[in-house]
């Protein structure tokens, strides 16, 4: 089941992803509102993450695209802003709170300059929004998961951007951070932002967002909650793994196969 | 001491020169090193500095002098031609990124030493003192090398601090800084110029088999002391110069004495004494305050036997012998009487002749460890529903961790019990 956005902020058409010739994801189509509290859902090995990593540019496309705002992503970056799993970097380099956050204004600021009062006062006053004003010169290393995550969530909001992407921002996260993360989706939504979060429990997923994508190596639905959170689409959703796709895929990867003929 | 004076006081200009060359070429690749052991490439600065030994010989063999631009050209230019090398291999074959590594140095490297040992037996007189490339000679650096090498090393370092946010964002999450439109590529591309470069000069000192210690070693010794990347850059190249430095004098006092393994020698001692020393990371800073962890963890254990002691004859202030004490629980003599000695200066137990008794505060301090451990027993069984038999010694260990806060919620959670698991008596501070 697809249901599609009027005047989408992001659409992806016909999105194939491969990992070493491996597809992992097949010919994706959806469409997302604006101001919508978006959850991407699926078992693991789904290809969640990679969906994310994939309109982020961060990885190859085999086929297809993804437009934000109707028009390519290079067009647009400083609208978009990205959230990578927290797991995906050393938490252990020698930096401070602040200047993780700082980070999230390097795009705006461009190569060479280096960030001004202006930039420090917008730090500051994200590291407040996630409740973290209090450790601004705390060494990375010091903190605990809830809080490294927070660090990445105000980077993000530093970037004022009009659409966001957090890959797995709940995960293994203490009781104060979820509130403070669900705390800013909802700022987020109000102000017509969209917010696409890649999510694992199905349990919250019904209480977090009003529009739900239901992902297993191939879109099984897309669209408002109350039409696509049902149980016979979930149960498609998580039912095993489609064996035949991962065969083939497998068989790709071995006999090293384009995704696509180019002559 | 004679020639320590004459070194120092720079009268002579040759010792300038060798002093000054030896200070850039040593800081600008410390400075380089510490982002290339930051974004974890440690290892390709080593295959990167062998390799440079074919470019270096090749490009003599072709000129006939020993003229350090063209050498630097060639040393350059084969840096350039490994790191190609290894990247193609990884992308294009199964082999991995280590192994590749290996193929390259060695191959690279045995080239290097095929033609400079057939450029030794070929007679040309120009070739005397190629070798110093191999363990480095700062002795050898003459005012022209002094000109062409403090050039590049400036330009190192300049490069390093305009590009300073740049090279620390990819080194910390490149796919956050490409997710912004950063130019990571380009930047990729920049880190390693700049490690090719400092590899390159650096070897006029330090010599092509040691210039990866040269690379990360004061890096490494200055990620001990700070927790900043710019601090660490700075440390690094202090690190870094001082080694040069030192290593120059011993060029000039001990001429035959190849400079490389000197420097290298100087910096990794530094690096050892700051991974004992330096606060915080160092290991004697961890011993220190695990040891203060076992003082204390010693501290609540005694105090917690003594309560139990007095909660079985009702009796809490009562004289006690060692004894009495380790037939409760088992201590060590030696310990027992430290640990005494020490709470008895705190003021938690008082002493009587050869008897130990608990104080008032004594006594709640060991009644808090009490009621930890048996809070702790009670949450295991009913939350994690774990057999009560097996509670007593997970609990052992988190009673000396549970704070405050914990010991709240703990006792919101599981409504203020009276008994544990064992129905022994929790006791509380002030009950009510």
């Amino acid at each position: 089941m697809k249901i599609e956005a009027p005047n989408p902020v992001l659409e992806v058409h016909d999105l194939t992803v491969s990992y070493h010739k491996k597809p992992v994801l097949w010919n994706i189509d959806l469409t997302l509102p604006e101001g919508a509290l978006v959850g991407i859902i699926g078992p693991n090995g789904a290809g969640k993450s990679t969906l994310l990593k994939a309109i982020m540019g961060l990885l190859p496309l085999g086929s297809g695209y993804a437009r934000i705002f109707d028009q390519p992503l290079d067009a647009v970056r400083s609208r978009v802003s990205y959230v990578p799993q927290r797991a995906s970097v050393d938490w252990d380099f020698p930096t401070t709170v602040r200047d993780v956050v700082l980070m999230g204004r390097y795009g705006k600021l461009g190569l060479l300059r280096r960030p001004g009062k202006k930039d420090k006062a917008i730090a500051m006053e994200c590291l407040e929004k996630v409740g973290m004003a209090g450790f601004v010169k705390r060494q990375i290393s010091q903190l605990s998961g809830g809080q490294q995550q927070r660090v990445f969530l105000a980077r993000a909001l530093a970037q004022e951007a009009d659409i966001y992407f957090m890959d797995e921002p709940f995960a293994g996260v203490d009781a104060a951070t979820e509130a403070a993360i669900l705390g800013l989706l909802h700022e987020l939504a109000e102000q017509k932002k969209t917010v696409v979060v890649v999510h694992h429990d199905l349990q919250t997923a019904a209480e977090f967002f009003d529009w739900i994508v239901l992902l297993n190596m191939r879109l099984v639905a897309c669209g408002p909650i109350e039409q696509v959170f049902t149980n016979e689409l979930l149960q498609q959703t998580y039912r095993g793994k489609l064996t035949v796709l991962s065969e083939v895929g497998e068989l790709v990867r071995k006999r090293q196969i384009p995704s696509r003929e180019k002559y | 001491m004679e020639t320590f004076l004459q070194f120092f006081s720079f009268q002579d200009s040759a010792v300038v020169a060798v002093v000054v060359g030896s200070i850039l070429l040593t800081t600008s690749s410390a400075v380089v090193g510490t982002f290339t052991l930051l974004k974890k490439k440690a290892l390709i600065g080593d295959a990167v500095a062998h390799a440079l030994l074919p470019g270096i010989c090749l490009s003599f063999l072709l000129t006939g002098t020993k003229n350090p631009f063209a050498l630097i050209i060639g040393a350059f230019v084969a840096g350039w031609i490994s790191i190609v090398v290894m990247d193609w291999i990884v992308g294009r074959s199964r082999i991995k990124e280590d192994t590749a590594i290996a193929l390259v140095l060695s191959v690279f490297f045995g080239i290097g030493i095929l033609l400079l040992t057939y450029i030794q037996h070929s007679g040309n007189a120009a070739q005397t003192g190629l070798d110093s490339f191999l363990f480095g000679k700062a002795a050898a650096m003459v005012e022209q090398d002094l000109i062409v090498f403090g050039t590049v090393a400036g330009i190192l370092i300049l490069t390093v601090i305009l590009f300073f946010k740049e090279l620390t964002i990819i080194a910390f999450d490149e796919s956050y800084a490409r997710s912004q439109g950063l130019p990571v590529r380009g930047l990729n591309l920049l880190l390693t110029s700049l490690t090719v470069m400092a590899v390159v000069t650096g070897i006029q000192a330090v010599g092509v088999v040691l210039m990866a210690a040269m690379l990360i070693t004061p890096a490494a010794a200055a990620r001990f002391w700070t927790n900043r990347v710019g601090k660490m850059t700075v440390i690094a190249a202090a690190l870094g110069g001082f080694s040069g430095l030192s290593g120059a004098y011993i060029s000039y006092t001990e001429t035959d004495m190849p400079t490389g393994p000197w420097i290298v020698l100087i910096a990794s001692a530094i690096a050892l004494v700051s991974f004992f020393v330096a606060p915080d990371r160092g290991i004697i800073s961890r011993l220190v305050s695990q040891r203060r962890l076992m003082k204390q963890i010693m501290n609540e254990n005694l105090l917690k036997e003594l309560y139990h002691l007095g909660e079985k004859d009702g009796v809490p202030d009562k004289k006690r012998t060692l004894d009495e004490i380790i037939e409760e629980r088992y201590f060590p003599k030696r310990r027992l009487q430290a640990t005494l000695g020490r709470l008895k200066r705190k003021g938690l137990v008082r002493k009587t002749g050869p008897d130990w008794s608990l104080t008032t505060e004594g006594h709640q301090k060991g009644a808090r460890t009490v009621k930890l451990h048996r809070l702790w027993e009670l949450y295991l069984t009913e939350y994690l529903k774990i057999a009560p038999d097996h509670v007593h010694e997970d609990a052992e260990t988190i009673e000396h961790v549970i704070t405050p806060e914990i010991e709240a919620e703990l006792e919101r959670l599981l409504d203020f019990p009276d008994k544990d698991p064992h129905a022994q008596s929790i006791p509380y501070s002030n009950p009510d």
